[in-house]
Order: structure tokens, then sequence, then C-alpha cells
């Protein structure tokens, strides 16, 4: 079986590494209650979606 | 490879995934609205549907082909008597399915899945139950005074139209009283 020559060092896998992000989520106002919310979901604060009650939130 | 091959495997046996349907199924013809795992949500909709068209024709080997599935008869009932005549002049389409976001502890997508036309907040068949029974409760409540006081209004009767009679003279005294007090007056 064939093996790698050589050890990765320290420096070329953490070079690497840098393209490994995290990406924020992209948000909007929830056209409801204006709380931030994820698009094509359920709003958590209000319960609302396309203007219409999909559940009562807890509180 | 497995290119258009349709339905997910949902992690079940095919006996598991068919007892999983059956009791989404008749959760959300009880329910009219329940929340799952978006997969599973999507999957209920293919076994869901076909159940609501079969019951719009309302003859008994169709029953028995959704009773095959629907195993609750209480439900059953409820799906030929209540919920075809709500929802059943629509051709097809009869669920709706709103994404929730993410699920703490295994981060699964959760979704809410119910039948349209039965939108609303707090389930419609909870609700009128309490009521009913509150009412006829009071209902029962207030024959039963009324039986309990019409019996001595009959016998009191006589003695109050002569109260009746009494108060009245007494009242014409007072009035005889106060228009002298009035000519005192002027």
């Amino acid at each position: 079986m064939a093996h790698p020559k050589r050890r990765i060092s320290k420096s070329r896998r953490d070079k690497r590494r840098t393209h490994y992000k995290a990406s924020a989520p992209t948000l909007t106002a929830c056209s409801n209650c204006g709380e931030m919310k994820l698009n094509h979901r359920a709003c958590p604060s209000c319960g609302y979606y396309a203007g219409r009650s999909m559940f009562v939130p807890e509180s | 490879m497995r290119h258009r091959v349709r339905g997910r495997k949902l992690n079940r046996t095919a006996s598991h995934r068919l007892a999983t349907f059956r009791t989404l199924a008749t959760a959300l013809f009880r329910e009219k609205k329940i929340k799952t795992t978006i997969s599973k949500a999507k999957e209920l909709r293919c076994f869901a549907e076909p159940l609501i068209s079969k019951a719009k024709t309302d003859t008994v080997a169709n029953r028995r082909l959704v009773a095959r599935h629907i195993q609750d008869k209480d439900v059953l009932k409820e799906l030929f008597s209540e919920i075809i005549p709500k929802i059943g002049d629509r051709p097809g389409g009869y669920t709706r399915i709103v994404k929730l976001g993410q699920r703490r502890g295994d981060a699964a997508e959760m979704a809410i899945i119910e039948l349209v036309d039965y939108n609303d907040v707090n389930s419609k068949v909870k609700s009128p139950k309490v009521k009913i029974k509150k009412e006829s409760i009071q209902e029962a409540q207030v024959i039963e005074e009324t039986s309990v006081e019409k019996v001595p209004e009959v016998e009191d009767a006589t003695n109050e139209e002569v109260k009746a009679e009494e108060s009245f003279e007494e009242e014409v005294k007072t009035e005889e009283n106060s228009s002298s007090d009035k000519k005192e007056d002027k």
C-alpha cells in the first residue's frame, strides 16, 4: 500500500485549515414581531410563518 | 448507486418504518397538527395524503383499506365524518409543512406538519369538549334550581298576593303624605 513520504508539518496542516470557517447564518427580521429569524422557518419568538401563527411560544 | 430511489429509510427496517408512519398518520389525524423532524414530516406527507384521498369516497372497501393503517377506530371515524367534509374538496395537498429550526440535543431540523383548514393554534378538539361539559353542568344546575323554586311559588302565591295588596295600600298612604308635605312647602 502507498504511504505518505513525509509527515505533514504543523505549518502545512494549519495552512490547510485556514479555509475551515464557520459562516454566520443569514437572518432577517420577522415580519410579525421584528425579531431576527432564520429564513424559511417559523419565527421562534412569536411562532408565525407567512402571516400565520404556527405555534404559541412558551412563556 | 441509489440514483432516483424514492423515499427515505429513516434508519429503520421496513416494518419499523411502516409502524412509524402509521402512528404518525394516526397522530396527525387525531391532533391535526404534529411536530416532528423534517424528514419524517416529508415522508409522512407521502403516506398520509393518499389515505385522505382514499377516504374521500366512503365505501366499506375504502374504510377497510384506510383502517389497515389507521388502527384507532375513533380517529378513523373522525377522518371519514369530519376531516373529509372539511378538506376533501381539495385536489390533493391536504397537509402543510413549516420548518421550525434545529432541535437542541441532536440538532435535527424540526417541522410542524398540519392538516390545511385546521390552522388553529389551540387544537379544536380539546377546547369544545371542556366547554360542552361546563355548559351541560350549568344547565343541569339551572334546571334543578327552577324545579326546586317552582314548587314553593305555587304554595306562596296566595300569600304573596295578599302581601302585594297590603304593600300597595301602604304606597298609596305614603304618596298622600308626600303630596301633603309638598302642599305645605308651597
